[in-house]
């Protein structure tokens, strides 16, 4: 089955997931025509109620908004909002885990921080 | 929301030995149903009363808000597609298919040709000369093309490959989007139809164990591996389905409350964390051997 899901989590908040993402990285723009609960749910194979549910959650929170008769489009605002989110969640999602990691092998904080250093600075 | 199948008290048993005990649940309007278990659990015998096959032996039975026995109004809106149909001698592909265009009010025949050229099905071949795998295709097509109001497929691809069967979820997906209808899927291949589902119902030695939301079920349960000290730390007053030992660790199946505490927490007591797939779940929900029959809580 293609792009499939992962176990430990509800599909629908999957779903928020993935659309979350392509508004970050500028796939959907801000004002354009996000596919439909029908289209998400023949693509990833998933119940038309689910796919409804993702998009749901991202319209409950003002990410997308509905226009009558036509469909459903990315508000403006929207990435700014969700890039926001995403640097809260960073810390939990990626620092922490890290940090265990690291401690189970022995890295010091230093040579972490130098770790980060060195990768950055290839990016500048 | 309207229901399309009422059962309360459901039973049906063979002298002194019940194959269905008293089984109650609804069916709504327009949702795909997962009916699971294992092999003589009961589901055959629960989808045969519910197309009146077959007569309970207690309990009440609503399909359509009617008796379903000899009931054209409420038999003529449902379409059963079973494991092991039987076709007249004689028939041929073709044949199936007009005699299913008659029967079925919403039957679209266009759409069932389209289906014969996706399942490269031959119109002309006699039903007895198919393979056991274009047999079910049959079958899958009349269940597609019906667009019955009620439509359940029991066990629908026996001999049937990868390819096709991902064809007919895909078939069945695209179809439900456009025609809604109520669906009962009944199957062993859990893992391959569990993002299709909206509900699942479990049932075992004729007793329905789980009946919920299939969203509700994932990540509900996970999986723990550790040293036995630290897994029981984190199991204590939680609902264990499975333990398994290996040398001096163990790995455990709870059932947790899906959130992300639960997780946080077993991976701050030094525990690697794995999710449970709704396969696995029911797997160890009904192999009987750790627990009753009892609620997923």
């Amino acid at each position: 089955m293609s792009m499939s899901m992962d176990d430990s989590r509800p599909i629908f908040v999957q779903i928020a997931e993935r659309i979350e993402d392509d508004i970050i990285e500028a796939r959907l723009p801000e004002e354009s025509q996000v596919p439909s609960t029908n289209q998400f749910a023949t693509f990833y194979q998933i119940n038309p109620a689910t796919a409804a549910k993702g998009v749901n959650l991202l319209v409950d929170q003002g990410i997308l908004y509905k226009k009558r008769g036509i469909g459903m489009f990315v508000a403006t605002g929207a990435r700014a909002v969700l890039v926001e989110k995403r640097k809260d969640q960073f810390y939990e999602q990626y620092v922490v885990s890290m940090l265990r990691e690291a401690e189970k092998l022995g890295i010091t904080t230093d040579q972490l921080a130098d770790m980060i250093r060195k990768r950055g600075s290839k990016h500048e | 929301m309207s229901s399309v199948v009422e059962v309360r008290g459901l039973t049906k048993s063979y002298g002194k030995e019940s194959v269905v005990r008293n089984v109650s649940f609804t069916l709504e309007e327009n949702k795909i149903y997962g009916l699971l278990g294992r092999n003589g659990a009961g589901k055959t015998t629960i989808m045969h009363m519910i197309t009146a096959q077959q007569f309970a032996t207690s309990g009440m039975l609503k399909v359509f808000g009617e008796e379903p026995y000899e009931n054209n109004r409420v038999l003529s809106q449902v379409c059963f597609i079973k494991e092991s149909q039987k076709y007249p001698d004689n028939y041929r592909v073709i044949d199936v298919l007009e005699v299913a265009g008659l029967f079925f009010q919403n039957w679209d025949k266009v759409y069932a040709h389209a289906l014969i050229e996706d399942f490269r099905l031959p119109l002309k071949r006699r039903m007895k000369k198919l393979s056991r795998g274009m047999l079910s295709s049959v079958g899958i097509i009349v269940g597609l093309a019906s667009r019955a109001p009620l439509t359940i497929f029991d066990e629908p691809y026996l001999g049937l490959d990868a390819v096709a069967r991902g064809l007919f979820y895909n078939r069945l997906i695209e179809d439900y989007a456009e025609h809604p209808r109520t669906v009962v899927l009944s199957t062993h291949l859990i893992d391959e139809v569990s993002q299709l589902l909206e509900h699942v119902m479990v049932i075992d030695q004729g007793k329905l164990i789980l009946n919920e939301d299939t969203e509700v079920l994932r990540g509900k349960a996970l999986s723990v591996a550790g040293t036995t000290a630290q897994v029981d730390e984190f199991t204590k007053g939680r609902e264990v389905i499975h333990r398994e030992p290996f040398g001096g660790l163990l790995t455990a199946t709870v059932v947790g409350n899906g959130k992300a505490e639960d997780r946080k927490r077993a991976e701050a007591l030094g525990l690697t964390v794995a999710p449970v797939s709704l396969q696995q779940l029911i797997v160890h929900l009904t192999n009987g051997s750790v627990r009753k029959a009892g609620e997923v809580e």
